[in-house]
């Protein structure tokens, strides 16, 4: 019946470009995450002086992504950068999740009601006190759902780094479809991983969410 | 004492404020009433600085309230506010919402400021919602949890903007009874409000706002028995 050239081997080392997509992915969410919380308190707070830089960071969310791994690797070699790939890696997609976190963060921040915080200023809370105890729980709540969307597609996005010499988990599938043939078997299973990640991170989301929803 | 003297304010081109005085002595109970757009939440939000002001200037208790120097955050915690929306934190709990500004502001330990909010919340009858969520609460208890929310604060004054218009008749008496106790502990308050017999009621004195100027003013009997000015008693006339 079913038969196979696919080794322990082969899955294994789709397993260890797993693992790759993942610490890209928690290593650029993080990246993206931090950026992404500064710029967007800082764009919903600050609107006409930080217009420069939503300018800069519309830029990160319109050029394709491959467009800047391989512009990134380019600047790197010709500026004798000794980094490595995956640094590279790190960088372009953090920075391309931190322009996209910029503006989850930035209409979070603008959802809570200007009356609301009037509210707590008239108890006296001091202007960073009020962003700490209510703007930013509350913004937190309205933004996370679109967070979480982020990053499930920079998961998906980590695919591109293929192209600057990272082997992730596309790029192990692909080369195991190479040597053994058999494109839908491989496929499979590579998606496969990605649903399960995935599935785990939207989980953890769910539940945190239905938490919170028990509030209202 | 809060002392209102010549204060004007416009948003941008509109004149909103156009030269109001009025002054409101310790336990006092004013009440201010007037048509839509006549500038009463506008004064109300000056006092406390929320607001800007134009010309004029605002004391409260001597302290000069738009001086470059003062601190807001601190005169406002002798200054308590309830909106017309009630404005609950809805990520904290009652208790919570309560606690936060003794905690942060004042500088109170959890055990304190607990102690605090459960007696105020007590006092608005909503000694029994304590670890609920705003959202699961109707309308007057959130306006009643505002008020014990501010009054948490142990504030010398206390400024109502119509905290009843937002709210089901039904729910309005529950509130209007809060007030009415709070007045009668005392509490220098300023009152926005369309319910004109209420005011009556609890007023010292009753200022009728009309176009963003003080059109009359006087004891509840002068201004709402007897008006002397024609826009008054028009105004009276189409509330009731
Ligand atoms: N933030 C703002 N920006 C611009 N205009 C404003 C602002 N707030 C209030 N206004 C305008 O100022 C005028 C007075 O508003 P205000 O809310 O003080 O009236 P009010 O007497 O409280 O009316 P109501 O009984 O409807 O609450 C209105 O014409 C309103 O449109
Ligand atoms: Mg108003």
């Amino acid at each position: 019946m079913f038969s196979t050239s696919l080794t322990w081997n082969d899955l294994q080392f789709l397993l260890q470009g797993a693992w790759v997509t993942i610490l890209l992915t928690l290593a650029s969410i993080a990246i993206g995450t931090l950026m992404g919380v500064v710029c967007g308190l800082l764009r919903a707070l600050l609107p006409r002086a930080t217009l420069p830089l939503a300018w800069l960071l519309d830029v990160f969310r319109s050029v394709p992504l491959l467009i800047q791994f391989v512009l990134f690797n380019a600047f790197k070699s010709i500026a004798g950068l000794n980094i490595s790939a995956f640094s590279v890696a790190c960088v372009v997609l953090g920075i391309y999740a931190a322009a996209f976190c910029t503006e989850i963060v930035r209409s979070g921040v603008l959802s809570v009601p200007l009356n609301l915080r009037r509210a707590s200023r008239s108890l006296g809370l001091s202007y960073t006190q009020d962003l700490r105890y209510i703007v930013l729980p509350m913004a937190t709540r309205v933004a996370f759902p679109g967070w979480l969307n982020l990053v499930l597609s920079v998961m998906k996005d980590t695919a591109l780094v293929m192209w600057i010499g990272i082997v992730e988990l596309l790029r192990a599938s692909q080369t195991i479809v190479t040597r053994i043939q058999e494109p839908l078997l491989v496929l499979c299973i590579a998606g496969l991983i990605y649903y399960v990640m995935s599935l785990v991170v939207a989980r953890l989301g769910a539940r945190l969410e239905s938490r919170w929803q028990e509030n209202d | 004492m809060i002392e209102i003297d010549n204060v004007h304010k416009s948003f941008g081109e509109l004149d909103v404020i156009k030269g109001v005085s009025l002054t409101v002595n310790k336990g006092e109970v004013v009440s201010i009433i007037g048509g839509s757009g006549s500038g009463k939440s506008t004064l109300l939000m000056c006092i406390n600085g929320l607001e800007s002001i134009k010309r004029g200037s605002i004391r409260v208790d001597g302290t000069e309230v738009h001086a470059p120097g003062t601190d807001l955050n601190k005169l406002r915690q002798k200054i308590g506010i309830v909106f017309q929306q009630w404005n609950a934190f809805p990520h904290l709990t009652v208790l919570e919402n309560v606690m936060l500004a003794p905690r942060k502001v004042l500088g109170k330990s959890r055990e304190e400021a607990e102690a605090l909010a459960v007696k105020q919340l007590t006092h608005v009858g909503l000694g029994d919602k304590l670890k609920v969520f705003p959202g699961k609460l109707s309308g007057g208890q959130q306006q009643r949890m505002a008020i014990a929310r501010a009054l948490a604060m142990s504030p010398d004054y206390m400024l109502f903007d119509e905290a009843t218009s937002a709210l089901d008749p039904q729910l309005v008496g529950e509130v209007l009874d809060t007030m009415r106790l709070l007045a009668e502990e005392g509490m220098t308050m300023v009152l926005v409000t369309h319910e004109i017999r209420f005011a009556r009621d609890v007023s010292d004195r009753v200022a009728f706002f009309r176009n963003g100027l003080v059109h009359e003013i006087g004891t509840p009997d002068q201004v709402i028995g007897n008006p002397q000015r024609p826009e008054t008693a028009d105004f009276l006339k189409s509330v009731n």
